[in-house]
């Protein structure tokens, strides 16, 4: 089995890129469907935030052509985008999955929201039975890692997030946010986060506006604010002082006509406008206009990346934890293609076994509670004994790049056949940690 | 001999002026923190040499060309403070600093004979007119400083680079309502300094000192000051399109000021 992994990411590309490659909610899982089903590919899973879009995908012979999928599916061509890519195989994989999920790979180092995404990914992913045994493990194994790398380095805690540098910014251009309006377009976890920090400094009131009013109206009555319909949108946002995006509209919402509207209403008062919507909401032209101030989300995380030096330190270690657990992963994962041999090879003798006390059963007479339970515990002790030795064996070979001779071996020695391990399989992909 | 501490006050003044080179080269922070101390030092000084200077013409009126620009150069910096002690921020130094030291330093390097020896140029007017419009362009001054902070600081929050949060400047609304402030306060007393003016004119010359280059700029710069104020009022004007008319005002009160040197009615010497 080989993980292959390819995606854009904030690094890789600029937000103009990556609003092409962007994944709507919605069609998440119908996306994650068709990728699981590609040629080559066994399981998969798509994670696509404002940063990155992550194809991840199990492959049997490591022969699945991602990048094939990738132009597919966007109808881009591959070739032209090359330089955006990047795409990591095996521990490369692995490293860079826990690398995001702990959130190092973060536009914003450190912040929790990526982990919250991954497992949303997940979720979609089990969801359309994307997702099982390898894939499974490996997804799983990430929630560990970012929570171990959480919990024994100091990379959240200061987690400088978004909307503390949202924050900062308003303050440069409005002094203080006492008695300022915050105009919240899209009812998304990330801009109710920067309303909520605005708030804590002061900001005023909250204006609300998405496309369905009832999360508008529930989001308002959260921060205690006024939801407005969408239709309303251009009447209504010149009041606002700083105005937060975060909506799925495939195109710009507020163009520069739009800035220049809104700054005549206001008699010149200065606007901030924070875009944290992939792709944007805010046209680039409006920063155009004078006071009128925008930044997207990448412009944030420039502004982010300055105040991240000194915990530049902290993000080593986190990096050697991710090392370790990439190891560490990496023999288990050879564990894990023991699995399905070691299963079936219990199943194969506990029928045998079963088989052989029915045959005899008739002959022992009738038997006391007692040594009913005698014959069952015997039996089960010579099993037991006798699979110790060929379990410990192929569970040490796991480690050893050659395991798969010995697992051919085993299975021959003992007549285990195709289909049962493929039912093996199956059974284990429900509890892919009962080895351990 | 006043000129004593007037230099002593030069000397103070030139750290605000070294401060005010090294804003504009963005690296003034280490200064900043000994700004308000040296500014105030010489505030103080310079308020010591033109007490003295009053004390010895006997009189409470500006005696000479280089005693009215060191008048202006104080009332600037005492502008300056005001807005320091309510924004507590250093940045409106890059233009006042550099305006008082050249206004001290030309006080400070000239010898005159007082004047003002005219009858006319103690009267009570007279004195009005000078004090009122010295404090308008103080103000003028300072907001002009103010609008150019202002573009500087509106550039640099759009260059959407790290270093707009890493900038001293204060935020982009404090800067604006310094200017605005200023403004505000000066006009009144350029208005009130220019009637001052016109009727000590009126009563000396007759309706002919109208067509004097000095009148006339001044009534021009007092139009451009309107304007500055009406288009802020009507329509919010700020940032670049109020910096181009503070500048427009700037330059014409540099020119009536420089106007003294032709003007027929409005020379030092006594006619």
């Amino acid at each position: 089995m080989n993980f292959l992994l390819i995606g854009v990411n904030h690094k890789s590309a600029p937000i103009e890129v990556r609003e092409r490659f962007a994944i709507a909610e919605a069609r998440l899982p119908e996306a994650t469907r068709s990728f699981a089903d590609f040629p080559g590919i066994e399981e998969g899973m798509i994670l696509s935030t404002c940063n990155r879009v992550e194809l991840v995908a199990c492959s049997k012979n490591g022969s699945a052509d991602l990048r094939g999928f990738f132009s597919k599916f966007f109808n881009v061509d591959a070739s032209k985008c090359s330089d955006f890519l990047y795409e990591y195989r095996e521990k490369d994989a692995v490293r860079h999955l826990f690398r995001v999920a702990a959130s190092l790979d973060s536009m914003v180092v450190g912040e929790p929201q990526i982990l919250g995404q991954v497992k949303e990914a997940y979720a979609v992913a089990r969801g359309v039975g994307a997702v099982h045994s390898h894939l499974d493990a490996l997804i799983t194994r990430s929630f560990a890692v970012a929570k171990r790398v959480r919990s024994e380095t100091a990379v959240g805690s200061s987690a400088v997030s978004v909307a503390s540098v949202a924050v900062e910014l308003a303050k440069k251009i409005f002094g203080s946010l006492q008695g300022k309006t915050v105009y919240l377009v899209g009812a998304g976890k990330m801009s109710e986060l920067a309303a909520r920090h605005l708030l804590a400094h002061g900001a005023a009131k909250i204006l609300v506006a998405n496309r369905t009013y009832e999360r508008a109206a529930a989001l308002a009555e959260k921060f205690n604010g006024q939801a407005i319909p969408f239709e309303q949108l251009y009447l209504t946002a010149d009041r606002a002082d700083i105005v937060i995006t975060s909506t799925g509209a495939p195109h710009a919402l507020f163009r520069r006509e739009h800035g220049e509207a809104f700054l005549a209403r206001r008699k010149n008062r200065p606007m901030f406008f924070i875009d944290i919507a992939v792709p944007r909401d805010v046209d680039a032209q409006m920063n155009k206009v004078d006071g009128i101030f925008v930044y997207d989300i990448d412009d944030l995380q420039t502004a982010v990346s300055s105040h991240v030096s000194d915990r530049a330190k902290e993000a080593q270690r986190a990096e050697s934890i991710i090392e370790t657990e990439v190891e560490r992963f990496h023999a288990r994962l050879r564990t894990l293609d023991v699995v399905p041999t070691i299963v079936s090879l219990q199943e194969q003798l506990e029928t045998i076994r079963q088989a052989e006390i029915d045959r005899v059963r008739g002959r022992l007479g009738s038997l006391s509670p007692d040594q009913e339970l005698a014959v069952e515990a015997m039996t089960r002790g010579i099993i037991n004994k006798i699979m110790h030795a060929p379990i410990r064996t192929l569970k040490t070979a796991a480690r050893d790049p050659e395991s798969t001779t010995i697992i051919d071996v085993v299975r021959r020695l003992f007549n285990l056949g195709e289909d049962k391990s493929a039912a093996a399989k199956s059974k284990s992909a429900g509890d892919p940690g009962a080895d351990n | 001999m006043p000129f004593l501490w007037l230099r002593v006050a030069l000397l103070f003044y030139a750290v605000g002026l070294v401060y005010a080179l090294l804003l504009l080269a963005r690296r003034g922070e280490t200064l900043a923190r000994f700004i308000p101390s040296a500014v105030g030092m010489g505030m103080v000084f310079h308020f010591v040499s033109l007490t003295e200077v009053f004390l010895l013409s006997g009189q409470l009126t500006v005696a000479s060309v280089h005693n009215s620009e060191s008048l202006l150069g104080f009332l600037i910096i005492f502008f300056y403070f005001i807005i320091f002690l309510r924004y507590r921020t250093t940045s409106p130094g890059i233009i006042a600093f550099p305006v008082t030291f050249f206004l001290t330093f030309a006080a400070a390097n000239g010898q005159q004979q007082f004047l003002f020896t005219t009858p006319g140029m103690r009267s009570g007017w007279l004195f009005a007119h000078i004090a009122l419009i010295f404090t308008g362009y103080a103000a003028l001054v300072l907001s002009f400083g103010a609008s150019l902070l202002y573009i500087l600081q509106e550039r640099n929050l759009k260059s959407r680079k790290p270093s707009s949060l890493l900038s001293k400047l204060p935020a982009l609304e404090v800067i604006d309502e310094i200017g605005y402030r200023s403004l505000l306060l000066g006009f009144p007393f350029m208005t009130l300094g220019l009637i001052a003016g016109s009727v000590v004119a009126q009563a000396k010359y007759g309706p002919a000192f109208f067509h004097d280059p000095k009148i006339l700029l001044s009534l021009f710069m007092w139009a451009v000051y309107m304007l500055m104020l009406y288009t802020r009022w009507s329509s919010g004007w700020r940032g670049r399109r109020a910096a181009v008319l503070a500048t427009v005002a700037f330059g014409v009160a540099v020119l009536v000021w420089a106007a003294n040197y032709f003007s027929v009615v409005h020379r030092f010497v006594s006619s």
